[in-house]
């Protein structure tokens, strides 16, 4: 196949995809109203902050429509057995990850540390850290946090939850045994897609069944404007099986065309699978914790159909200078820059729609949360656009500033927003306020300076690690040595994050125990979902 | 937005163009390369080295793709001329990496030919290199009082084992140098970006 003919195949590929994007788009996307973003609320709402995890004092009493009210209660009901048995695997695999990551931290820069045990030695204990946060916490909290926003997006109660709750635990064994299988020495060999294939399977069968009360729940909506949440929502879970399935279907890939696969699926489960998830938690959350609809809708549109059209493409620039073609690594570049439009929409759609509401930032610690998520997504987006550049890529690639850039985005963006989602909507499906308002606090604060520390000095230990290697006059070991200060600073702040985990757990494990401490006139709309 | 069908076609339609780009041309293009003239496959010996090299995670500290002369100085650091996709023709799967905590091994069996080093060096690293940070392996030795017939012992520096021990090889570390010692893409390269 001629160069010429791949080219030309991608152009009409593109021609098709722009063709689809204009279609879906050409009802409203001149359109002004606000409507779509205030349908959300219910009747006479808008003003009202929910806002389930601040201290009572500052809950107003809402002033919305009863019925609506009592039926968001009806679909909050219909979630919460399966939003809680996400939430439970989401805790436990947090607080394997955390361990796990913690000692592989140590471990660079106290090597003859726990040498004894094969799974204990950095490359294993390292994969299992990624694994259990790419296939434990980040999509059980992303996806339990998906289940109970849609049927109240689509003002419906969830159909087929026995399905997901089925799936999630077919996730969780597979989990499980892939864990175990990298501890015990059994890999593909593919980073992020180390798990063994056999036991992929069982991801496929769980994740099919996670993805189909989405489809039986649409199918029933009470409503006719899809909130742009769903858009995320929706796109990603049927995103995710594609780039599982395709990337781990065994004996289909050879060669360096393995890389390319590799890294398109690398970065798509970042791009096109938590991302979504967690943006769409922001657009839900952010509005509701205020009591104000987003400020510009058709901002959200461009933000969303820009990453769907950008994001997929970018995987090529984590082979920039290796043995695969120069047009695909040019492709990567290109739309890893492209990606700053949809980033910009996206924060300009933030910063409007708090502008004059940061005072709820005082009570609010999903608000919280959010804030500094949303901060950290265009923060890692605008970096990994410029990291994509070759001149910078030079310096970086290989780097350990490569690692605090993945975490900035997957801790600093996606587990922040989870953090703030689970805190809202942990009261909502077990009828139980935080016990403890202030450990919420510690846990943020713990949370946000340690990746912090993290990212600061991983960033600057990197840069220096790569300038180092780029001067040949430099010996290698030169650029292994400098960078040990700053892997001991990344283990400080990595053991904060940690013990904010434990906390956040703690607290979690104290609200269930909490006996006697039921709310009841607290709810919001506890009169109208009285008798569910 | 009003429509599902439309939303997911939408959707689906994006990633088929992100699809075709990183993986149907790819396949098409390079995932049956010819290996290059010169690359010899692996010896059963090598290959189960080459697992003990996936299942330790070594790829997640040294890469395996030399960089070109205009972009880095890999080749001035010994590690050997930039790849091209024939070089990786025996590769299932190819092991690029992403980092350097340590040095590119794409050529390491050129730089470091002895099975004595290697095998030192995985028991015990700072024992050759001052203030290397790779994690030692000393699960894939056994350390006794003396060696059975046939055993190969690891002639280690003073004093990286008490005295009146020996450290014999496990099946697995032995595998693994050869492996190591395998890695090799000094003979030339014919593609057109050399």
């Amino acid at each position: 196949m001629s160069p010429l003919s791949i080219l030309m195949s991608a152009f009409i590929l593109s021609i098709v995809g722009l063709g689809f994007f204009i279609w879906s788009q050409r009802a409203h996307l001149t359109d002004a109203s606000t409507e779509g973003s205030e349908v959300i609320f219910a009747a006479g709402e808008i003003g009202t902050p929910e806002e389930p995890a601040a201290p009572l004092a500052t809950r107003p009493a809402p002033g919305a429509d009863d019925a609506e009210l009592a039926a968001r209660a009806r679909a909050d009901a219909s979630t919460a057995p399966l939003v809680f048995f996400f939430y439970c695997c989401a805790f436990v695999w947090l607080l394997v990850a955390s361990a796990a990551g913690l000692t592989a931290s140590i471990k660079l820069h106290a090597p003859d540390w726990l040498t004894a045990e094969a799974w204990l030695s950095f490359g294993r204990i390292r994969t299992v850290h990624l694994n259990a946060v790419a296939y434990g916490w980040a999509p059980m909290a992303g996806l339990g946090t998906a289940l109970f926003v849609i049927p109240r997006l689509l003002k419906t109660e969830l159909v087929g939850g026995r399905y997901a709750l089925l799936g999630a635990a077919l996730w969780n064994a597979a989990l499980i045994a892939g864990l175990g299988s990298l501890a015990y020495g059994v890999s593909d060999g593919l980073e992020w897609l180390e798990i063994p294939w056999q036991i992929d399977l069982l991801f496929v069968a769980g994740g099919a069944l996670i993805g189909l009360p989405l489809i039986l729940t649409l199918r029933r909506r009470q409503v006719a404007h899809l909130y742009v949440s769903v858009w995320y929502m929706g796109c990603a879970l049927f995103w995710f099986p594609v780039l599982f399935l395709v990337a781990n279907f065994p004996g289909l890939h050879h060669g360096v065309e393995q890389a390319t696969m590799n890294w398109w699926f690398g970065h798509n489960v970042l791009g096109l699978f938590y991302t979504p998830l967690a943006l769409a938690s922001i657009y839900y959350f952010l509005p509701k914790v205020i009591g104000r609809p987003i400020q510009s809708y058709n901002l959200s549109l461009l933000g969303f159909w820009g990453l769907a059209f950008f994001y997929g493409q970018v995987g090529g620039h984590h082979l920039i200078g290796g043995p695969v073609p120069g047009w695909m690594v040019t492709l990567s570049i290109v739309q890893s820059m492209m990606m700053i439009l949809p980033v910009a929409a996206f924060t300009a759609n933030q910063h409007l729609t708090l502008k004059g509401n940061l005072t709820a930032l005082r009570h609010s610690p999903t608000l919280r949360f959010m804030c500094l998520g949303g901060l950290m997504y265009t923060a890692s987006s605008v970096q990994g656009s410029f990291e994509a550049l070759r001149s910078m890529n030079a310096v970086t690639h290989f780097t350990h500033y490569t690692v605090a850039h993945a975490h900035l985005g997957l801790y600093g963006f996606v587990s922040l927003v989870f953090f703030g989602a689970m805190y809202f909507v942990i009261p909502r499906i077990t009828g139980r306020d935080w016990p403890w308002p202030r450990m919420i606090s510690v846990h943020f604060w713990l949370a946000s300076i340690g990746i912090a520390i993290y990212f600061v000095s991983l960033t600057i230990g990197g840069w220096l690690q790569g300038s180092a290697m780029l001067d040949e006059s430099r010996g290698f070991m030169e650029s292994v040595l400098l960078t040990l200060p700053y892997l001991k600073a990344r283990s400080v702040g990595g053991a904060m994050m940690a013990l904010g985990h434990v906390i956040f757990a703690a607290h979690f494990v104290r609200l269930l125990i909490a006996r006697g401490e039921r709310r009841t006139a607290a709810r919001p709309f506890a009169t109208a979902a009285e008798g569910i | 937005m009003h429509s599902e069908t439309r939303l997911i076609l939408g959707g689906l339609t994006t990633l088929a163009v992100a699809t075709a780009a990183l993986v149907v041309l790819p396949y098409i293009t390079i995932a049956d390369s010819a290996p290059a003239p010169g690359l010899k496959p692996y010896t059963p010996t090598q290959l189960r080295g080459r697992e003990q090299y996936i299942q330790h995670g070594c790829v997640y500290c040294h890469s395996q793709q030399p960089r070109a002369r205009a972009f880095a100085p890999d080749a001035k650091r010994g590690w050997g001329r930039a790849t091209v996709a024939g070089d990786y023709a025996y590769d299932n799967p190819p092991l690029l990496g992403t980092m350097r905590t340590g040095p590119d091994l794409m050529n390491i069996g050129v730089r470091q030919p002895s099975d004595q080093w290697h095998l030192g060096h995985l028991f015990q690293p700072r024992a050759y290199v001052p203030g290397s940070i790779m994690p030692a392996y000393p699960f894939l030795f056994d350390m006794r009082d003396s060696a059975e017939p046939g055993e190969t012992v690891v002639a280690l520096p003073p004093g990286t084992v008490p005295e009146g021990k020996v450290v014999v090889a496990r099946p697995a570390a032995l595998d693994l140098v050869a492996y190591l010692k395998s890695l090799d893409r000094s003979y030339p390269a014919l593609a057109a970006d050399q």
